[in-house]
């Protein structure tokens, strides 16, 4: 080396080299001795994931120069953007994957001959590999790109360790791997949105902790001494997601060797925990996450600040103290107390404020630059997420209170709801960041083609509406059918007679979910031409910071 | 007092909820503080003026 300084190995690369083989070691132990053939199939998944991690490991190291990565390139911050690119790119690929499962599921329902009588097809191990690939897979990795993107831009700093986020974005995508083909093989512990087993929630919580540190070290040596109120957002979500990761799966396993395990919680309390950590993951990864994107995205999109900064601290204090109390609205009319069920209906309503105040927060952006609307798709898309978000955060408390409740619950109107929040806001949101980000990340001037970017506007739209409106239709049809009595007091539908009523609804909703699956599709290719020839920024005007990738 | 199940939701429904009312009014106290306007403001542009 010219520099003469002598190449010496990290503890980072040492520690997790040798932490890799251990796992490796153990793994294979496991596989040997596995009750199940699934179980084995999992630890030799475990084994060989290892030990490409300790192969990349040492490769990286021979690889690099002997000086780790400089924290500023002439003044400016050097960001690290090779896990980003990684996980924006694994967003796509599982959203697709998600969507795709969820067209199947949607088909099933009409069509149940769909189910071809085969364990690993059918509709209940099918349903948890759709709503953990879109909500986990897609969700998580567009939530793992942004946040370690916004962090390190409003930080005005490189991000915290070397190794680290990588372990983070290749672990997290392991465990996406390990969850879905364990819901294929019959591995479930049958709580909804938390059905990985305790070997996968124990990776998991490794890998969220390293996250938590990533993100809270990056924090701790930012340039800008304000901490901008996106990263607050991302920080409730990634601490929230620990606590309630942690207390729900606290579970103890039959043994090593055995993928069952049983949970501490018993009946009622089990239930509450539950749907504490059901309506959290709405709140917090699904609400708060995706808030810290609009508060970037959008006003960096619009080339504008944020309509009010101080209505923007207040939103994220209120969001966080009112949503943590919802969580019994989903067991009215249950054995949890009375009390308990109208805290969570009146913790619901109260939401409506701050959900509120977040969308006029977000749409406001706009004042004074709504002729944007008109010519940028992108810029359309993170518009019509927000009314969404308004929209499902109306519906959503209306829904909480008893009386409507009495007749929505277990009906398609949740259904409808959940997807008019996670299509509408969650994923246009989402796709509204990608179509910034991709740039960015690749050095190009603009995605490869907007009036693409308009074709998939258009028909997700379409889509959306066309799913929303008719498990709207089902729903309430389907409440009305269960509660209607015949003159001498019986109940004048059996249940197989709602399900045909239904037959209608379910098809249109599948070609609505279909709709919505040939926009994500225009862009993957959208996004692949773009980092494949896409136009390169001007040197003149290049950010010079991005041109580095890794 | 021994720590029983009624002393301890007792405590939170009382204390518990007072604690958080005020934490909550300290934040937004912080966002509303008049003389906090010049902060807020660069803080808003932070997206927009990163290089």
């Amino acid at each position: 080396m010219v520099h003469g300084i002598q190449k010496k190995m990290t503890w980072g690369e040492g520690g997790l080299a040798l932490a890799m083989t251990g796992l490796a070691v153990l793994s294979l132990l496991v596989a040997a001795k596995a009750y199940t053939t699934a179980y084995a199939f999992h630890a030799y998944l475990f084994a060989a994931a290892s030990v490409a991690a300790v192969f990349a490991i040492l490769n990286r190291y021979y690889e690099r120069p002997a000086e780790l990565p400089a924290q500023v390139i002439d003044g400016k911050p050097n960001y690290q953007l090779g896990p980003i690119k990684f996980a924006t790119i694994a967003a796509v690929f599982w959203g697709i994957a998600g969507f795709l499962v969820g067209v199947i599921i949607a088909s099933q329902l009409a069509y149940p001959v769909l189910n071809f009588d085969l364990p690993y097809t059918a509709f209940g191990r099918l349903r948890p590999l759709h709503t953990s690939a879109v909500i986990f897979a897609f969700g998580g990795n567009v939530l793992l790109a942004t946040s370690f993107y916004v962090v390190q831009r409003t930080c005005r700093a490189r991000i915290a360790g070397d190794l680290a986020p990588w372990f983070v974005v290749l672990g997290y995508n392991f465990f996406i791997v390990i969850a879905g083909t364990g819901y294929l093989l019959g591995i479930t512990q049958g709580k909804e949105y938390a059905e990985p087993e305790w070997y996968s929630d124990l990776w998991l919580t490794i890998v969220w902790v390293v996250y938590l540190l990533v993100f809270l070290f990056t924090l701790a040596k930012r340039e800008e001494p304000h901490i901008y109120v996106a990263n607050w957002f991302y920080l409730a979500f990634i601490a929230t997601v620990a606590v309630l990761h942690l207390v729900n799966n606290s579970a103890v396993p039959v043994s090593l060797f055995s993928p069952k395990s049983y949970i501490v919680w018993s009946g009622l309390q089990d239930a509450m925990v539950q749907w504490w950590y059901g309506h959290n993951a709405v709140g917090f990864f699904l609400t708060a996450g995706f808030l810290a994107i609009m508060y970037y995205f959008m006003p960096k999109r619009a080339e504008r600040p944020v309509y009010s900064y101080r209505l923007s601290i207040i939103h994220f204090w209120a969001l966080i103290f009112m949503y943590i109390w919802a969580g019994p609205h989903h067991l009215h009319y249950t054995a949890l107390p009375d009390w308990a069920q109208t805290l969570g209906m009146t913790f619901s309503i109260m939401l409506w404020m701050p959900s509120w105040g977040g969308m006029i927060n977000g749409l406001m952006t706009l004042s004074g630059a709504w002729d944007k609307l008109r010519t940028d798709p992108v810029l359309r898309m993170m518009v019509v997420s927000i009314a969404f978000y308004g929209m499902s955060t109306f519906e959503g408390p209306m829904m909480s209170i008893k009386a409507v409740n009495s007749l929505s619950h277990y009906t398609d109107w949740t259904i409808g709801h959940v997807h008019s929040g996670a299509l509408g806001w969650v994923a246009y949101i989402s796709f509204g960041a990608i179509y910034c980000l991709v740039p960015w990340l690749w050095n190009k001037r603009e995605v490869y083609s907007l009036k693409l970017v308009n074709w998939h506007f258009w028909i997700s739209t379409i889509g959306i509406v066309i799913y929303i409106s008719s498990m709207w239709v089902a729903g309430i049809l389907q409440g009305l059918m269960w509660r209607s009595y015949t003159k001498l007091g019986f109940l004048e539908y059996s249940f197989i007679e709602t399900t045909e009523a239904l037959h209608p609804m379910y098809v249109i909703r599948a070609i609505g979910g279909a709709m919505f699956l040939v926009g994500a599709l225009i862009m993957a290719y959208n996004i692949y031409r773009t980092i494949v020839d896409g136009e390169p920024v001007k040197e003149a005007s290049a950010k010079p910071a991005l041109a580095t990738g890794h | 007092m021994t720590l029983t199940f009624e002393n301890l939701s007792e405590f939170a429904a009382s204390w518990g909820s007072a604690y958080f009312a005020l934490l909550f009014l300290v934040a937004v106290g912080y966002a509303l503080w008049p003389s906090r306007q010049e902060e807020l403001d660069h803080a808003a542009r932070i997206p927009l003026t990163e290089d």
